[in-house]
Order: C-alpha cells, then structure tokens, then sequence
C-alpha cells in the first residue's frame, strides 16, 4: 500500500499539478523587490565563496537594524552588528526523501514569508537557505545581508532515478534549487541496498563529496546535516547510509541527524526488512541522531484528522492552514497527490525541531542541545517524536483548544509519529519544544502534572528538557514537538528482526544482494547481530523498569 | 568604587539587562522621604557604580556581554538601546554563533581558551573606565552550558588577574524539575570550580523565585521575564547605595564589602530572600545576616529579633555576625523595604539534592560522553562531588 521506493514499477503520478500555487508564494517573498539593477549592483557580493557575517560598516547598520524590526516591530536600533547564526544543510535521498524533502522546502519558505514581513535575508532564513543574486553568473553571487534576493535552499538532493527530482525541477519549487545540488542516474536501486550502497557509492563517492562541500563552503557555520531518507528501499536506504559515513570523516564536528521512513508492515516491497537492517546497523554506528516514522502511523493521524473534519459536528471547520498535514496551498482546491499529506507532517516536524534555533525565545534550544540531552549513551540516539496540536478549528465560537491538552496530547499513543507507546514504556529522556504564547509556568505545570503517569529511568528521574520558542508556527497560536529518547522503539526494531529472519532463514532473494561487489553474508550477520545488540540494551533497561529506585551510596567526607 | 558586571550565556544576559533596567528605574525614581541633596548624592553613587558616561549624555552600562549564539544578546542590546534612558557599550559584547549545547565541559574547555583573550581584553576596558575598581559581578546560570561552563573558567582567570579586586557570582540555581536534563553535572562542576576561585556565591533559587511570582505577586501566567524582574528588584536594593558610619551624606563606599566571617576556605553561600526571619521555631543556623533597610522610619526599626544567638553558630556573636545598612533614602516605589542576604544553611537541602541526583546519575555513567569528549573525565566529577560533600558538611555541622 505505501510503496515508498520505486523499483520497477511504473512512474508515479505527478506531484506538482498547476504552477499557481508556485507563483503565489514566490509572491509572498518577492513583491517587496523589483530587482533594481543599480542598486542591487552595490550589494551583490562575494561570488560564491564562503559567506563571512563580518561587522558592518557603521552606514550600514541602519539596514542591519532593520533586519529585527519586522519581527519584533521595534524602532531601529542602530550600529548593532550581526553576529551570524549556524546553518544547517538538508541532504534528501532517494524518492521518498526527495518527495519529503520537497514538502519541508515549500512549508519553511511559507514558515519564513510569514514570519518575515520585509523581505530582509536575516539569520532565520540562512539557516536553511542562501540569498543570492541569480544575475551573477557561475556560482551565483551570494547575498549576505540585505533584502532577499533569490532564495536558495541548502540541500543536497541525490536520487538514483530521475523522475523525482525531475518533476521537482519543473515543479513550483523549481528556482529553489540549484541545478548543480544535484546528483541523480537513470537506473535506480531496484530496492536493493546493496546497489544502492555498494555500487552507487562507490561511483558517486566523489560528486557526493564535491557537493556536500560545496554546500558547506556555503555555509558561514555549518553545525548540522538533515538526511531524510526512507529504509525499505534501495537509494534512500542503501546510498543514503552510505552518505552517513562520508559526512561522519568529511565534517566530523557537523551533527547528522537523521530522518528514517520504517517500512510499515504491509509493505509491498518484498526485501524491505533486508534493506532496512542493513541500513540500521549504519544508522547504529554512523548517525547522531535518529527520528524513526513510518507510514502506518503517519496514515493513522490523518485518518484521524479526517474523521474530525467529516463527522459533521458542529465546530469542526478547520483552518486549513492549521493542518499538520497542509502544505502551503491549500487555500486552493487542487489534485490530491498522494503522499502530500502525510510528507507535510513530517516536514512539519523538522520545522518545529529547529524552531528554537532559528527564532528567538525566552528559553533557546540549539540543535547540538538535542543531542546533548537526549542521548545519554552514544548507541541509543533513536528519538520517538509527536507533534501537536493537528489542527486548529476555525470556528471562533469554539475556543481554542486548552494548552493543557496540547501537552497531554503529545503523550498519547495516537499523535507519535511511530508506532509506540511512551506512556507505558521506560523515558531515558523527553524534550518539549514549544512554540508560541505559552510561558514557563505554563511548561512546569504541565511537567508536574503528567509525570506521575511516566516513567523514567532511576538516573533520570527529572530526565526533562525544555524550549520555549515565541514564534508558533503559521495558523497555530501555539505548538509542542516532544521528542522522547524511550524504550517504545524497541517493537518497531524486534518486528523488523522478525521479518528479516523470515526471509533470511529461506535465503530468500538472497542472491540479488551477494551478486553485487563487496557484499557477502556477513553483512547481513553482523547487521542482524548489530540490532541485537541494540534491542539487548533497551531489554536491559526496560527490566530495571519495576525496580524500586534506591539510592546509591554517597561519598563520606571527614570535615 | 565600580562594579565591573559580566553577563554570561541566556540567562545572565536576560537577567543582567534587568538589573540594569532596575538600578536605573530606582535611581530616577521621585523621591519624597529624604532631601534633595540625599538623592542626588545617592544617585552620583549609583551612577559612578554602575554606569559610565558616554558624549551624547546616555549612561553605558559597566557590563561585558558574553554569550557562544547570537539571538539573546542581539535582543539584549536592542532592548536596552530602544528604552533610550540607558544602553550597553557598542563594543562591549563578545558572541559567537553556535553556542555551548548545554555542555559544561565544551563551555570550560573550548570556548574558554578559544575566546580567553577577547573577553578578557574587553573585560581590562571596563576597568580602565572606572576611576576605582570595587570589584566583578559574573552573572550566570548553573544548568547550561556557557554560564556555567564559560563563567567557570572566566572566574579562575579574574583571580589570577585582579587577585585584589572582589569576584563575586551570582548565580541562578535552576528548577528542580528539569530545565535541562544534564544540569546536575553542570552545577557540580560549576559549583566546584568556582568555590576555588569566586569570593561570594549569590544564589536565586528558580524555584524560589517562581513561588514569589506566584504566592506573594498572584501572577497567573509566570514568564522567565516576570521571574528575572523580581530577581533585579532583590539585586537592585542590595545592590544600590547604602550610608556608611561616618555620617548621613557618606554612602558607603563598597558596594560588594561585607565581612564575610567565615573560615577560610570556604567562602560564603549566601541566600537573598526579601522577608526577615519569621517566627518559626525551627531555623537555618547562619554565620552571617545582613539586613538592608531602605525608606520611611528605617531609624526607628527594630532589629533585635536578628540579634537572637539562636540564630547563629555556636562559635559566633550575633554583634559580629550581624550587621545591618540603614538608608533613608527610598528603593524604588516602596515607602520602606528591607532585604537580606544571609550566609546560612539554607542551602543544604538544595545543595544536597543536586549532588544526589548528580551521583545518581554518575553511577550509571549516562551522558559522561559527552563530557569527556571535551577533556572533563570523570576524576573531574569526582572531585566535584568530594568538594561538594564536604560543603555540606560544613554548614551542617553548624
């Protein structure tokens, strides 16, 4: 039902219908510029080297103090200078990571235009995009300051077969891209990791490499990469892994977080459980930070959303701009694509995760304070993620829904984004990302009211950690990303060792996999022994889970 | 006498903007309960403490704003520019653009050498603006990663430097319920190192200070904002100018000197709570109380409940260990207020549930990763918690 990776199967409907809805937001971030050639001429700047957020010259700063007065409405406060921000670079592979990856380009530029009224390039949009002036020719003269010019996404995208990226390059999203971000072939991966990984890699190895340094050049403080990627397949499973490693001894210092698509159980791609091992043990050794999702839940919440709309009921309009699953023009009737609406959450997802890093707030959180503190032990860095609220209801005589419930809500079964049940499982750690209007003694009261329905683990009994970021996201008053380091995940990975024995145990298409250079079957022992391993782990904590939890011993001093 | 003020990380330049917005507010309040001459003596005071003079007449903070991302002291500097009655130095910040990812050990040992020289070199400006140097107000969080890790290794660089001058820290102690899940380890640490190097600990309580805003002040929904004014308010009456014994006119001329009677080496862990002793029968015994009355009738008030022997160590006199700051001039709006600072046991509980937690946690080993990535080992954890534990033993043996 959910064929993520392609195979030989035949070409997919088009995503991207009419090019309206292209033209309207490119409108929203374009209408305060007519590009005025002379004056554009005087700011167009370096030509395509590495950007530097230097100290403005004192007459410039009234265009600097003008960076913060449409967010914040504040008079311009002269001769502050900028300091630059990080900057982080999304890498999408494969058909399900570039279909994702395109509804996250299209959510944070709608995310951006409304949050950005002027038109300025500011720190919040370098952060996932460059600003550059199309006029220079080569390498695109990049922007560093000053009124947004074109927006460049900073991505990698890399499919194994054309037609993804293809429509993207004709789609709406067209001029986002650089032609030369990409890397694609013609004949795909056939759902098979191992072409995937060992072929593909190896002859892609140094375009892989020149483009991701390229885009790092790009970048004035590169500190994390977004993989988005899904398991089940060939290109997204196989080539996107082996990704992992080269980012891992190319730019050791730069966070990897990866996005990983699980196949769900009905997955009509025969060798899915042997892909996804085989990329999981990679994910094991290689990745950051991992955000498992799959299909069949992501599907759940829509379902979900679908019922509340169709019952009827009174008060159940909803904004569509609201939904978690809207992509940016949904004002408009238009062909249904497939996969849209289920790609927007997770899209929306990596928004609200690096919200706090883009937009100011009374409690920050960066990108490297995830990692930090949602991974106590370097192998277990699979975070289990929920998004609330849904949706907003448009109906103005219904009020909004009570921020107490958005908490609640996050630690339900029915919002997480995998199949997983945090309430009755072990918390290593939790993080709550809020966005919006909610303050500190919104947050705490929340916390002291929902934890004695938890557990957590006997160290990390207070295991909390939390963000307040005042912008919410677009038709939201406020929102909350929980992210949950918790032994929930542990069915996802033993069913998928199920499946993968199944097929193992019978050899079964096996021959496809040892026929490709460097692959034998060892790979698929240690692969299986590596998810073992893993699965032992959370076993060993979940048995420490009825345990009373006793003191240890404290040192005694002589005073 | 200046204060020379160090903001570190999120929290103490949210916190250090409202200090400032609050020594200023009080110091152009009207006044009625004291002479003309009095308020303008008390406010050259204020201005010579904390404030420097620029040419278009808009005093300058006496602050150094240090901070590993941008988005806080951006906001910091054009809250302060925008209020158009005071600002910060234009180049008296230093800011980076990935911060210390709450990491305690990446805030000591990479950022700290990495910036050592920058800081201290606008640190050495400030100082050379003032006429005399009283001494350093480091104001910093505990749970993260730039205050406390940075401001650690800041302090121990203010004491081999101006080893003369006073350093004291203040320091926000975070909510027990997580703010930031490794914040056990990061107030172990902080607090380790800086009891070698910091002359005086000032602690707020997050915890505390949220139950003020929510009993005494009935706000219902409590902003870090809310939390950090009630903060400056109690900084603020401290803090501001306060007569001397030689006469009515003489305002005391070292804001940070208090007799801290303690026995070295501890150095005092004092707690600033704005209501005197109540009636209870069950107390923390301190070594040191100060009182700071300020307003109407301040003369006439009657101490003695402070001077009750009970209240002190067995090896101290209440007339040593007491001391009181009588002011007629007002603080702010408030026809009289008082605040104390107090050097006692108070702390223990707090303290003890840190290091509690924190060992908990060391045990298992989770997220010691991280740490020793950046060169803190776990001999380093463990002579926190040595430290540490006798601290507790100390004042618990009082």
């Amino acid at each position: 039902m959910f064929t993520r990776h392609r195979g030989s199967e035949g070409r997919r409907p088009s995503r991207y219908g009419n090019g309206e809805t292209q033209v309207h937001l490119r409108g929203l971030l374009t209408e305060n510029l007519s590009l005025n050639v002379e004056k554009s001429g005087a700011t167009a700047a370096t030509g395509g080297s590495s950007v530097t957020y230097g100290r403005p010259a004192p007459s410039e700063s009234a265009v600097v103090g003008g960076e913060y007065e449409g967010r914040r409405g504040l008079p311009g406060a002269a001769g502050r200078p900028p300091s630059g921000m990080t900057q982080s670079v999304v890498v999408q592979v494969g058909q399900c990571g570039n279909q994702i990856g395109c509804c996250f380009w299209d959510l944070a530029l709608r995310e951006h235009a409304a949050v950005n009224q002027k038109g300025i390039y500011d720190e919040a949009i370098s952060s996932f995009f460059r600003n550059v002036d199309t006029r220079v020719v080569g390498d695109g003269g990049s922007i560093s300051k000053g009124k947004i010019c074109s927006l460049k996404a900073r991505a990698v995208l890399i499919d194994m077969e054309e037609g993804v990226v293809n429509e993207i390059l004709q789609g709406p999203l067209r001029d986002v891209f650089d032609s030369k971000q990409l890397i694609t072939d013609i004949s795909g991966s056939g759902n098979n990791w191992a072409v995937g990984h060992k072929v593909f890699g190896s002859l892609y190895q140094e375009q892989i490499l020149e483009k991701l340094r390229k885009s790092a050049e790009h970048c004035d403080c590169l500190q994390c990469f977004f993989i988005i990627h899904s398991m089940g397949g060939g290109t997204g499973s196989g080539l996107g892994t082996f990704l992992l490693k080269v980012l891992e001894d190319e730019f050791p210092e730069v966070y990897r977080f990866v996005t990983s698509i699980y196949p769900s159980g009905e997955d009509d791609v025969i060798t899915s459980p042997y892909n996804s091992i085989l990329a999981m043990k990679e994910l094991n050794e290689h990745a950051d930070c991992v955000l498992p999702i799959d299909n069949q839940s992501l599907f759940d919440i829509i379902s979900k959303i679908e019922l509340m709309m169709n019952s009827g009921k009174l008060g159940t309009v909803i904004k569509p701009k609201s939904l978690v699953t809207s992509s940016a023009g949904t004002s408009k009737k238009r062909q249904e694509k497939p996969f849209d609406k289920m790609n927007n959450i997770v899209a929306n997802l990596l928004l609200n995760l690096t919200s706090s890093a883009r937009f100011e707030g009374s409690l920050n959180m960066d990108l490297n304070e995830i990692s930090m503190n949602l991974v106590p032990f370097p192998q277990l860095h699979y975070l289990v993620s929920s998004l609330t609220p849904l949706y907003t209801l448009a109906d103005v005589n219904i009020p909004p829904r009570r921020l107490d419930q958005m908490f609640s809500d996050a630690f339900s079964k029915d919002h997480q984004l995998i199949r997983a049940d945090p309430k009755h499982s072990l918390y290593l750690a939790c993080a709550l990302m809020v966005r919006g209007n909610v303050q500190i003694s919104d947050l705490r009261r929340n916390i002291e009211r929902l934890k004695p329905s938890l557990q957590f683990v006997s160290w990390n009994q207070e295991g909390w950690k939390t963000s307040l970021c005042s912008v919410p996201p677009v038709g939201h008053t406020h929102s909350l990303l929980a992210l949950a380091n918790n032994t929930c995940v542990k069915p996802t990975f033993i069913e998928l060792r199920e499946r993968f024995m199944r097929l193992y145990k019978k050899k079964a298409h096996l021959h496809h996999y040892l026929q490709i250079e460097g692959m034998e079957e060892g790979c698929f022992t240690e692969a299986v022994s590596s998810l073992s391993a893993l699965i032992q782990e959370y076993n060993q904590l979940d048995a420490t889970k009825s345990l009373p939890v006793e003191d240890i011993p404290r040192l005694s001093v002589a005073v | 006498m200046s204060i020379v003020t160090v903001q570190l990380g999120q929290c103490g330049n949210q916190i250090g903007f409202e200090v400032f917005d609050a020594l200023f507010s009080d110091s152009h309040c009207p006044q009625k309960f004291c002479s003309k001459r009095e308020n303008e003596a008390y406010q050259a005071s204020c201005k010579e403490r904390f404030f420097s003079e620029e040419e278009d007449g808009v005093p300058v903070a006496r602050a150094v704003l240090v901070d590993m991302e941008p988005k806080v002291i951006n906001q910091t500097l054009s809250r302060a520019a925008h209020s158009g009655r005071w600002k910060y130095g234009q180049h008296s910040h230093l800011c980076q653009k990935q911060g210390s990812g709450n990491n305690w050990a990446y805030g000591y040992s990479v950022h700290g050498p990495r910036h050592e020289e920058s800081i201290m070199n606008l640190i050495q400006k400030e100082v050379e603006k003032c006429d005399s140097l009283s001494g350093f107000f480091i104001v910093m969080s505990m749970a993260g990663g730039t205050g406390s890790g940075l401001g650690a290794f800041l302090t121990q660089n203010l004491q081999d430097q101006y080893s003369n001058s006073l350093k004291m820290n203040q320091i926000i102690w975070p909510y027990g319920t997580g703010e930031v899940i490794v914040q056990n380890y990061n107030s172990i640490l902080t607090l380790s190192h800086l009891y070698r190097s910091s002359d005086a600990l000032l602690v707020h309580e997050n915890d505390a200070v949220h139950k003020i805003c929510a009993k005494l002040m009935n706000i219902k929904q409590i902003s870090f904002r809310d939390i950090n004014q009630v903060l400056a308010h109690q900084l603020g009456s401290v803090f501001q100018p306060t007569y001397s014994g030689e006469g009515s006119f003489h305002y005391r001329r070292n804001p940070l000197g208090i007799d801290w009677q303690v026995r070295p080496p501890l150095s005092g862990l004092p707690t600033l709570g704005k209501m005197p002793l109540s009636k209870e029968l069950h107390f923390n015994t301190s070594i040191a109380n100060l009182v700071i009355l300020r307003g109407k009738d301040v003369h006439s008030a009657d101490l003695g409940a402070f001077k009750d022997p009970a209240l002190y160590t067995s090896w101290l006199e209440p007339v040593t260990a007491f001391n009181v700051w009588k002011t007629q001039r007002a603080f702010s709006k408030y026809e009289k207020s008082a605040a104390l600072v107090s050097n006692s046991q108070s702390l223990v509980k707090p303290l003890d549930m840190i290091v509690g937690k924190a060992w908990n946690m060391f045990a298992s080993k989770a997220y010691l990763h991280q740490y020793t990535k950046f060169g803190i080992e776990e001999e380093d954890f463990l002579d926190g918690f040595a430290l540490l534990e006798q601290v507790i033993a100390s004042y618990s043996n009082l």
